[in-house]
């Protein structure tokens, strides 16, 4: 029994060894600089123990910005992709012709890199000397979607981000359609019901615990946006008043004014609470709703 | 509802160009008396359960009509015909309690139909005490067992009082005693109601016991239609006179000449009027008397005993199966040890089929 005890110590040892080194000991570090306050990376040192960088971090005006476009970006985003998603998706799986190619279409964004994605989006909304953008010539207006009003940045923001998590979404969610027993609609259809209560009473149950699989990692997704922020307003966020609270982390860390460890740390926690709190609320909310056959 | 299906036709395109189209359903006619039991039978492939679709409307024919009653419903989509349909597996709403499956169908009438919250609780009630499940309303169907959940299909297709009742393989995805109850259920369910009820099996003996008439199909075509006794005792084809009865009949390489059926070189049975011709010589298990001095003579092998009666298993050079199965009742003793045992035969309990078409002589 011994014997076989150390043997299989043994075998976990090396995947023990790799969470160990990436995954707990930064845990367990976060969770340590959070709480150094004064905390000097090159002399190692640190004036005493408590929630300092806690208080620094939310009383800082940059972090304010942060949490409120992160929220706005997910509270407008996570419901829209989904929903667009199974729109499509629903009409994917009723077409017959065509049915590949439009999948791939749909599915397009998925494999475009961000930044190559980013690009497109400048040529649609950004003002140079040159153009006012393909949107403003289409629309005949005249708006800086880039660098103008807080509403307009954030339009764009939103619309980069449903267009870049919707492949995914559609992809899951064609694939939970496929999976519902057919019979089921026959037997709907055989009793009289129309399509809207197929759907909402039949297809909607059915594929419940995909959805509310995406509307999860979607908010967990859009909590930690950062890069697609990147990719339409450049690196600098804090002076578009675009940043988001992963971008607040990466600031305190290796911007100009960067080697903040503790308040990065403290930051990381927040939004770690928070990506928490939601989730639980999500599973809460959601136990009576979903399905699980 | 009297249900008449007239040269009904199904064609399915073949899977490519090159490939024949399949013809599920080829030129049926054929009328269901109002009120009763019928039973589809054939083998898996045979087009009985594209028949049943074609009558509930989920697919439509290529050629031919459907009458319910007086009126054609051919064109008019499933949920304007007004059938129950049993599927095989069930397929109850798992995410529905058993009261909430039962109402679906209520909940979706229109216009004039339209009925209050408590008329259909009175209703879902009403058939679920109808097929004894009335204790179970507040179950979710992964909780009940596979009777019960079959029994909730049922009070679900029942609840709108369907014109016809369809049932897919009723009893199939059950366990042998639990099919034995459930058919005389269906029975019982069937006789209460009143309502015209079509169900597919591909077990003869399931649709022998409990229905009215059987329609016996192959490959599309339809075979024989009758009251299971007569179809039984007088198959219209060599492949009817097979695909009903346990053990199989038997079947031998025979011919009738100058009066009488030949197996080999002894005639086994006077039939008088009959042209000289090669024949197909079925014998049902139970068409044998064993006798010293019988006409036939086939090669004991062995004796199974059964109590009430005894299998008695023989070989022939002219059968066309590798046994010979015969019941006779416990009373004849047979030798055990003796290398041939010798029949009389029952000539109701002979069947002779045309060597080329199989159809009976």
């Amino acid at each position: 029994m011994k014997q076989n005890n150390l043997k299989a110590w043994l075998y976990l040892l090396p995947a023990i060894l790799f969470l160990g080194v990436f995954m707990v000991y930064p845990l367990v570090d976060v969770c340590i600089y959070a709480v150094e306050e004064n905390y000097a990376s090159i002399a190692r040192t640190y004036t005493g123990i408590g929630f300092g960088n806690f208080r620094d971090v939310l009383s800082d005006k940059l972090f304010i910005q942060a949490p409120k476009n992160t929220f706005i970006l997910v509270v407008i985003t996570v419901p829209l992709s989904t929903g667009l998603s199974l729109l499509i998706a629903l009409g994917l799986s009723s077409i017959k012709t065509l049915k590949k190619a439009f999948q791939t279409i749909y599915f397009l964004p998925y494999v475009t890199n961000t930044l190559a994605v980013g690009l497109v989006f400048m040529i649609l909304f950004d003002k140079t000397e040159y153009t006012k953008g393909l949107v403003n010539l289409l629309l005949h207006t005249d708006i800086d979607f880039i660098d103008g009003e807080y509403w307009m940045k954030m339009m764009v923001t939103c619309l980069y981000t449903v267009w870049i998590v919707m492949p995914f979404k559609i992809l899951i969610l064609t694939s939970a359609l496929a999976s519902v027993n057919q019979e089921y609609y026959k037997a709907a259809k055989v009793d009289g019901a129309t399509n809207s209560r197929i759907f909402w009473k039949i297809t909607l149950p059915m594929i419940s615990p995909t959805m509310f699989y995406l509307v999860i990692t979607g908010f967990i997704g859009a909590f930690k946006a950062y890069s697609d922020e990147v990719a339409l307003f450049g690196t600098n966020l804090n002076a578009a008043g675009m940043n988001t609270i992963v971008g607040y982390v990466y600031d305190m860390l290796y911007s100009d004014t960067g080697g903040h460890y503790g308040n990065a740390a403290a930051a990381a926690l927040i939004l770690f609470a928070i990506v928490f709190t939601i989730t639980y609320i999500n599973l809460k909310f959601s136990r009576n709703k979903v399905q699980y056959m | 509802m009297k249900v008449v299906l007239e040269n009904l036709t199904k064609r399915f395109p073949g899977r490519s160009k090159k490939d024949a189209d399949v013809i599920a359903v080829n030129n049926f006619n054929f009328e269901i008396p109002d009120g009763q039991l019928i039973g589809l039978l054939g083998p898996s492939g045979c087009g009985k359960s594209t028949t049943l679709n074609l009558i509930s409307g989920l697919e439509t024919p290529t050629a031919g009509r459907i009458m319910f009653g007086e009126e054609d419903v051919t064109s008019l989509p499933p949920e304007e015909r007004g059938v129950g349909l049993v599927f095989q597996n069930y397929a109850l709403y798992p995410h529905l309690t058993v009261e909430q499956n039962i109402i679906f169908p209520l909940q979706n009438l229109k216009g004039d139909k339209k009925m209050t919250k408590e008329a259909m609780h009175d209703k879902a009630v009403e058939v679920a005490k109808l097929v004894q499940i009335d204790h179970l309303l507040e179950r979710k169907p992964k909780e009940l067992s596979g009777g019960q959940q079959q029994r909730v299909a049922i009070a679900r297709a029942l609840a709108k009082i369907p014109r016809v009742l369809l049932l897919d393989e009723p009893l199939s995805n059950l366990d042998a005693r639990l099919r034995l109850q459930t058919r005389e259920e269906l029975r019982r369910i069937q006789r209460d109601t009143g309502v015209t009820t079509i169900f597919v099996t591909h077990d003869q003996e399931e649709a022998m016991s409990i229905s009215d008439l059987i329609v016996v199909m192959k490959d599309g075509v339809l075979q024989q239609i009758g009251k299971p006794q007569e179809v039984y005792d007088e198959p219209v084809n060599l492949f009817v006179a097979q695909f009903l009865g346990t053990p199989q009949i038997n079947v031998f390489d025979g011919a009738v000449r100058n009066g009488k059926v030949w197996i080999g070189d002894e005639a086994v049975l006077d039939v008088s009027g009959k042209p000289d011709r090669p024949v197909w010589v079925a014998i049902r298990p139970e068409g044998f008397i064993p006798d010293e001095n019988g006409a036939f003579t086939c090669s004991l092998d062995r004796v199974e005993v059964m109590g009430r009666d005894v299998t008695v298993v023989s070989t022939h050079p002219k059968s066309t199966g590798r046994n010979i199965r015969s019941i006779v009742s416990a009373e004849y003793r047979i030798n055990q040890g003796a290398a041939t045992v010798r029949f009389n035969l029952k000539p109701a309990k002979v069947h002779l089929f045309d060597k080329e078409s199989e159809e009976r002589v």
